[in-house]
């Protein structure tokens, strides 16, 4: 706390999770000179998991989501929401500028790139009415609005998010379908026998699911031909659809950086900055977190993105730490093992670890068939990751285990 | 003072929820290496029972069930995010083979 670094100025780039959290992490760690938080998005920062469940079904209001605290008045930050940082070069007189939108430029000693991810799109010849994704409070207020009770909903991919909105929709009583182009729903993160399980969780609760199958097209409807009418897919079947949410995955908000030196996996920044395990990045006094970044992942064993709320909440107090060059505050074993969670038709999901196609599944507690469940999933022997429904305390438990194998 | 339970009731590493605590609030009763300790059921991030959570007993604290936040039994610090705020830690009262609670003053608001 008493540590003094020479950094006057500190830009923060992104209002999310990780920026704010890299907001407080500066004053905790000791930064007395002024912090300069820039996002483009015009709302305070607010938490994005309820979007897909409390908040898409009307349970919790805006005001619900805010990740603001009564504590953060006393940080003396300098606000400029609304504004887009387009980007970021070396300083005349040294330390870095970073450019915005409307011209102006921040300058500053020292850098958080915290920009996040946004979510992908299909590619598409024309947009469509009806057509959406979530990944911001006003993503989620334009779908919400279409989710009227009996409106057929085709979500685009079987992921967590998808899954989420799924669970959300049938509370509100809307027709739903998946389509997954995988042979599984969440067969990425949990693997083809758990994935089958999580489809039959689905369709008990009245949801449509087709696997294996991609989306060729999304058709307007002959009516109103600025709306979309149907879901084309690869093997030529349509899905009349009110509603479709695309959910398949996001990509880095990192084109501002291009051309700066900073580095992403494979030489190419659209697979999120290149840091070290503490957000140190190719450029000195440039340090990036959360979502944007890509980094060692101690259980995958290769560098990728951690694109979950947890390490976008952890990690920022170590790349702020880095920043200023001072110990970073310690991480408790079991927290170093990136977690994942996520609520579907009243159930909680946890998963800590990692999956990758081959590892083997082993059922450790419970039934895959439901209500609870716990899974180990081994590597060469070794458990690698830990997939837990509604059991938090076997899954605490292997947490834990797995927290032992970390180097 | 509430009576939670008879001593032996609660197995060693977990922890029974008392729905009306000392003042109407639910409160968690955990057994840990021998030694009884109470704080507040609802985790302060939102709102999942503490009693259902992972009781870690080398370190004396409780894993939220629902994103995982950390609870000291003895303090009621979180050791990290998502929780913040620190849950209300009780006394923890043995008399004549019985577990019972009673309310701690309220800690002073933090912020
Ligand atoms: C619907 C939904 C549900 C989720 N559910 C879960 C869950 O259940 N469990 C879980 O672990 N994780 C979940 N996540 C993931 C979690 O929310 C993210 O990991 C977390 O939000 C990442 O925080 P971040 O600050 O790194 O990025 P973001 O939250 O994306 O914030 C980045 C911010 O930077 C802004 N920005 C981007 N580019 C610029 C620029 N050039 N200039 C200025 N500002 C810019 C963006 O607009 C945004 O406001 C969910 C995500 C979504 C979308
Ligand atoms: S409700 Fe306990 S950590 Fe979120």
């Amino acid at each position: 706390m008493t540590e003094h670094s020479d950094l006057e100025v500190v830009a923060v780039v992104g209002t999310g999770l990780a920026g704010l959290s890299s907001a407080r992490a500066l004053r905790e760690l000791g930064h007395n000179g002024r912090i300069v938080l820039i996002g483009d998005e015009k709302h305070d920062p607010y938490d994005r998991p309820p979007l897909s469940k409390a908040f898409l079904a009307g349970e919790w209001d805006p005001e619900k989501i805010s990740l603001g605290l009564p504590t953060d008045a006393g940080l003396d930050l300098d606000w400029r929401l609304g504004q887009r940082a387009v980007g970021l070069r070396p300083g005349e007189a040294g330390g870095w500028v970073v450019v915005l939108d409307g011209g102006d430029e921040v300058r500053a000693d020292g850098v958080v790139i915290a920009t996040g991810a946004r979510a992908r799109k299909l590619p598409s010849e024309r947009p469509l009415s009806g057509v959406h994704t979530l990944r911001t409070l006003d993503d989620a207020l334009a779908l919400k609005a279409e989710l009227s009770p009996g409106a057929r909903l085709v979500i685009v991919g079987g992921g967590f998010i998808g899954a989420e909105i799924a669970s959300t929709a049938v509370s509100l009583e809307v027709d739903v379908t998946v389509v997954e182009v995988a042979p599984a729903l969440l067969a990425g993160p949990l693997g083809a026998e758990v994935g089958a399980a999580m489809a039959a969780l689905h369709e008990s609760n009245g949801v449509k699911v087709h696997t294996g199958v991609g989306v060729s097209a999304l058709a307007p409807d002959p009516e109103e031909p600025d709306w979309v009418g149907a879901v084309v897919l690869a093997d030529g079947r349509e899905i009349p659809a009110d509603v479709v949410v695309v959910g398949i995955g996001s990509e880095p908000n990192t084109e501002w950086l291009e051309g700066t030196g900073l580095l992403g996996p494979q030489g190419s920044l659209s697979g999120g900055v290149l840091t070290e395990e503490d957000g140190r990045t190719a450029l000195s006094g440039v340090v990036a977190t959360g979502d944007c970044t890509a980094l060692h992942h101690p259980f995958a064993g290769r560098v990728m993105r951690q694109e979950h709320w947890t390490h976008a909440a952890q990690h920022p107090a170590q790349a702020v730490a880095a920043l200023l060059g001072v110990p970073a505050p310690p991480v408790a074993p079991a927290m170093r093992v990136p977690y994942v969670w996520s609520e579907q038709y009243g159930q909680n999901f946890q998963f800590a670890g990692h999956h990758q196609p081959g590892d083997e599944t082993e059922v450790v507690d419970g039934d895959l068939a439901g209500p609870a469940f716990t899974v180990i999933y081994r590597r060469n022997g070794q458990p690698v990751g830990v997939f837990g429904v509604g059991q938090p305390k076997v899954f605490g438990r292997w947490r834990r285990e797995l927290a032992k194998l970390l180097p | 003072m509430i009576r939670v339970c008879a001593v032996g009731e609660i197995p060693e590493g977990e922890a029974v929820r008392v729905e009306h605590g000392p003042d109407g609030v639910p409160v968690a009763v955990f057994h840990v290496r021998g030694e009884y300790y109470a704080i507040d059921d609802t985790c302060t991030h939102q709102d999942a029972s503490l009693t259902d959570g992972y009781v870690e007993a080398d370190d004396c604290a409780v894993e939220c069930p629902l994103h995982a936040a950390c609870f000291s039994l003895r303090t009621g610090e979180p050791s990290g995010p998502p929780a913040r705020v620190p849950v209300r830690t009780h006394a923890v009262v043995i008399e004549n083979g019985h577990v019972y609670v009673q309310l701690q003053p309220a800690a002073v608001p933090v912020g």
